[in-house]
């Protein structure tokens, strides 16, 4: 069964809607500890833009460009980083927030109230995000391209 | 004194089990499973609302009477495990319909 | 069979009953009993761990053994599915 996608038009539509998808996506996840948002949210609507592929390049066309490998080695990466930043500060317990409070890289000291937010703080949070990101995306994506190439096989 | 966000939680969760119990079709199973866990997060976030808070995040925050944050970081890892878990029963349907050619639940028995 | 239909209604109303019932000794929406906790992360989670958003802190610091088993979930499930649909991929 050959799947040629849709029009060319929604094609077009769907490369041009991924730059701001993805600096969306980024920004949630980059201000995860000032705003609402964070890994999760990030990762999720970055996958998103995958999903579009996915209906507009239909299934053969879609894996020319999506690769399940890289995917699933993202997501290994993910986890990794995220685990290894929480081992990171086994100095004083697991998870402990080794950056915070430093007064340099993220480390910025940050007094009790409402403060217009500053990116540069919140110790290994931003980082965590970042890693969780990375996680989510890469295994929301790969859950979906692998649902959806299984789809229509009717013969097998 | 009854409060009626509690109450929709028991219905939520009444009817994603009703879904489970009576319903032949295993999508539709499946989305009463997903709608017992929205049930339950609901449950989660009531039960930390105070009268008055704002979202505990201080970014040009009006004022610092906060909703508590521990129910709500665990219904965001609720959230996610049941997405995890909604992924993987689909993925199963899937197989299921691919060797029956079936969804109903009735018609094959599952240890045939 | 109409026999099993009923008894299957009869539980799920006699579940329904409890669960409603159960609301009525819950505390009052909107004044939480025990939020001692919370206080306190509310209070010093931005001095102790830097962030502003005080669900992120109780998310990656104060809770993260949470959160990396709800990460390690989420990755077994994806492991699973990429196992499951294998063999249909040649």
């Amino acid at each position: 069964m050959s799947d040629e996608g849709m029009s060319v038009i929604v094609k077009t539509v769907s490369c041009v809607l991924v730059v701001p998808t993805v600096v969306f996506g980024l920004y949630v996840i980059m201000h995860g500890h000032l705003t609402p948002g964070g890994g999760f949210p990030g990762g999720a609507v970055m996958a998103t833009i995958v999903a579009l592929f996915l209906v507009a390049y239909g299934k053969d066309g879609s894996r020319k460009i999506l690769k399940k490998d890289c995917l699933s080695a993202a997501e290994s990466i993910g986890l990794l980083l995220f685990a290894a930043l929480a081992f990171a500060g086994i100095s004083v317990t697991f998870f402990s927030n080794f950056l915070a409070n430093t007064g340099n890289w993220f480390g910025t000291v940050i007094p009790f109230g409402p403060n217009p937010g500053y990116l540069v703080s919140g110790g290994v949070l931003p980082l965590m995000n970042i890693a969780v990101g990375i996680e989510v995306f890469a295994a929301l994506s790969a859950i979906m391209i692998l649902m959806f190439s299984y789809s229509g096989d009717d013969s097998k | 004194m009854i409060s009626i966000h509690f109450v929709a939680v028991a219905l939520l969760i009444s009817l994603g089990i009703y879904a489970v119990v009576f319903r032949r079709n295993l999508i539709k199973i499946v989305m009463g499973i997903s709608v017992i866990g929205s049930g339950v997060n609901l449950f989660l976030v009531s039960l930390g609302y105070r009268e008055g808070g704002i979202a505990p995040i201080f970014t040009n925050a009006p004022q610092t009477a906060m909703v508590l944050p521990v129910p709500q970081a665990l219904t965001l890892t609720s959230i996610v495990i049941g997405l995890a878990v909604t992924a993987l029963m689909l993925s199963f349907t899937i197989m299921l319909y691919g060797h029956w050619k079936s969804l109903d639940t009735r018609k094959r028995r599952l240890l045939e | 069979m109409c026999k099993v239909k009923a008894i299957k209604a009869l539980t799920l109303l006699a579940l329904l009953a409890m669960l409603v019932g159960t609301t009525v000794y819950m505390h009052d929406f909107g004044s939480p009993e025990n939020a001692a906790m919370d206080d306190y992360f509310i209070q010093n989670g931005q001095a102790e761990t830097g962030s502003n958003n005080i669900v992120a802190a109780v998310l990656f610091d104060y809770r993260g053994l949470d959160t990396i088993g709800e990460a390690s979930v989420l990755f077994a499930a994806a492991c699973a599915i990429f196992l499951l649909f294998r063999r249909s991929e040649e």
